[in-house]
């Protein structure tokens, strides 16, 4: 796999996030992973909502994650179901399971479409798609994979 | 008290299937309508309820207005996806029970293939919009996507395989064969054609993933009591249950609520319909209802098969192989089954199971003494 690099269909939807979901975003334009975290009781939730399902508190802050974790589970799109995918098929997606717990949706820089597994260990990285837009992506890390993530 | 054997389904009706139908989805719905009042033997005017899926484009007041209902006491949608078709059962059901109506048509007309494809990311996608913001800059952007990735993890988990998705399909257009309505009625399909098809998403084939469809579906209840005034084959609806958000899966969770309301067990079920709008779900729904453990070694027999499987899953070829019609032709063929009236017709059928949607509703009919 050495040399393949993920190219971002240029065409995909940019993120037009809500509201409660803007600090998601504007953490990553400083390079940084938060969650939606739970001042009450802690707990994180992925997307963010505006109640804690676990205590029913409404006050929130935002948690940096370390970034690391595995593939959780990934498709690849080999049909071009939308047009920004047409000419750029196969494409890979993955959802990653943070060593924190949330699972966030993704793509892996280094990793071809054919070549990706459940349970890679991965670690986030920081690609700016366009002018103030960044999204979290990830990378195959050095960390052993594990067979099974939970 | 609940409305277990106190509601029936008198009336099924459908229209022509086809990629392009030359009519406006209201049409559709309204033939497929007289259809199944036709079926019934129930005039227009003494419907006195309405229920839609609630992304059908023709509202109730203008289905009533073409019908010529002359009082509309009642009617209603369940909102969520294309998965509402046992809910809307229910919620009928519970409303003929409670006295709220007396005749209820439910109805789903659709130009799923000339008009909105449902498969299409740039139809149905938000546009990086609301939860869209976390998953469509990534290439996540349309059902088929989601749920590929919850069926990769699953084949990861349980160690089902594409091959086994293939067993299925292959035995729902056996069913299909058989049915003259079936899109694919005269086009065969093997194990080898389906390991072979293209990949549409992956772990998706084409041949796992449903059809696009033009076409109409529409169900009539009434009283148990009314029923037995119309001399047809009785089709009591046993028991109905919704299942939406919670812990763990909807199915798990709504298969308690229906086989508790039912009073029966999982072997007491003689066919079953499940909604396939892509088909590696049908295999996890066997197991999250708990007809198996384990549905690889199921459809590796055959026992999915109308005639010779142990439970004979699909038999009007589902959205796979006879039509998408986002579960209203699965109600139909339920139906069906329990009248004697089908094109795969199981034997002795007492017990006819319904899921319209992975778990998040579902229906068990009995054939009832008329
Ligand atoms: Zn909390």
């Amino acid at each position: 796999m050495s040399g393949w690099r993920f190219e971002r269909p240029p065409n995909l939807p940019l993120p037009r996030p809500t509201e409660e979901a803007q600090p998601f975003f504007n953490a990553l334009k400083e390079r940084r992973l938060v969650v939606q975290c739970c001042s009450n009781c802690g707990a994180l939730q992925h997307p963010p909502r505006a109640m804690c399902g676990s205590c029913q508190s409404m006050t929130f802050h935002w948690e940096e994650m370390s970034g690391k974790g595995c593939v959780y589970s990934y498709v690849v799109t080999h049909q071009a179901v939308h047009p920004a995918l047409a000419g750029h098929t196969p494409l890979a997606t993955v959802e990653v399971e943070l060593a924190e717990g949330p699972r966030i949706t993704s793509n892996l820089v280094d990793v071809p479409p054919e070549a990706v597994k459940i349970g890679m260990a991965v670690e986030v990285v920081f690609e700016r798609v366009v002018a103030g837009v960044v999204l979290a992506l990830f990378r195959h890390s050095g960390a052993a994979d594990s067979a099974i993530s939970n | 008290m609940s409305f277990s054997n106190a509601v029936a389904i008198v009336g099924v009706g459908e229209t022509d299937y086809s990629r392009a139908s030359g009519r406006t989805e209201l049409a559709l719905s309204l033939q497929a309508i007289r259809a199944a009042l036709d079926d019934a033997g129930i005039e227009p005017r003494e419907v006195d309820g309405l229920m839609k899926w609630w992304v059908d484009t023709s509202t109730e007041a203008e289905v009533a207005a073409n019908l010529g209902i002359p009082d509309l006491a009642w009617w209603g949608e369940v909102n969520q996806a294309g998965n509402v078709g046992a809910p809307l059962v229910a919620h009928a059901a519970a409303a003929i029970h409670a006295g709220l109506a007396n005749v209820v048509v439910i109805y789903r007309g659709v130009n799923g293939r000339s008009g909105r494809r449902y498969g299409r990311g740039d139809v149905t996608g938000q546009g990086g919009r609301g939860v869209g913001a976390f998953t469509e800059p990534h290439g996540l952007l349309t059902p088929q996507h989601g749920l590929a990735m919850v069926a990769r993890r699953r084949m990861h988990d349980t160690g089902i395989a594409s091959r086994h998705f293939g067993m299925q399909a292959v035995a729902q257009r056996r069913h299909a064969n058989r049915n003259p309505r079936a899109t694919f009625y005269g086009r065969t399909l093997s194990l080898e054609e389906h390991q072979a098809s293209r990949l549409i998403v992956d772990p998706f084939h084409l041949f796992d993933c449903c059809l696009e469809t033009d076409g109409g579906g529409a169900l009539v209840l009434a009283s148990a009591d009314r029923a037995r005034e119309l001399g047809k084959p009785l089709v009591l609806i046993r028991a109905a249950a919704q299942s939406g958000p919670g812990v763990g899966s909807p199915a798990v969770r709504g298969a308690k609520r229906l086989f508790d309301m039912a009073g029966i067990g999982r072997g007491d079920v003689d066919v079953i319909q499940i909604y396939d709008h892509f088909g590696p779900f049908v295999l996890f729904a066997l197991e999250d209802y708990g007809f198996v453990d384990d549905a690889a070694p199921l459809v590796e027999e055959g026992g999915t098969d109308f005639d010779s499987g142990r439970l004979p899953v699909n038999t009007s070829g589902g959205h796979l192989s006879e039509a998408y019609l986002q579960g209203i032709n699965h109600l139909i063929e339920a139906t069906r089954q329990v009248r004697g009236e089908s094109t795969a017709q199981v034997r002795d059928v007492r017990f006819s199971f319904c899921d319209t949607g992975i778990g998040t509703g579902s229906v068990i009919l009995e054939r009832g003494e008329s």
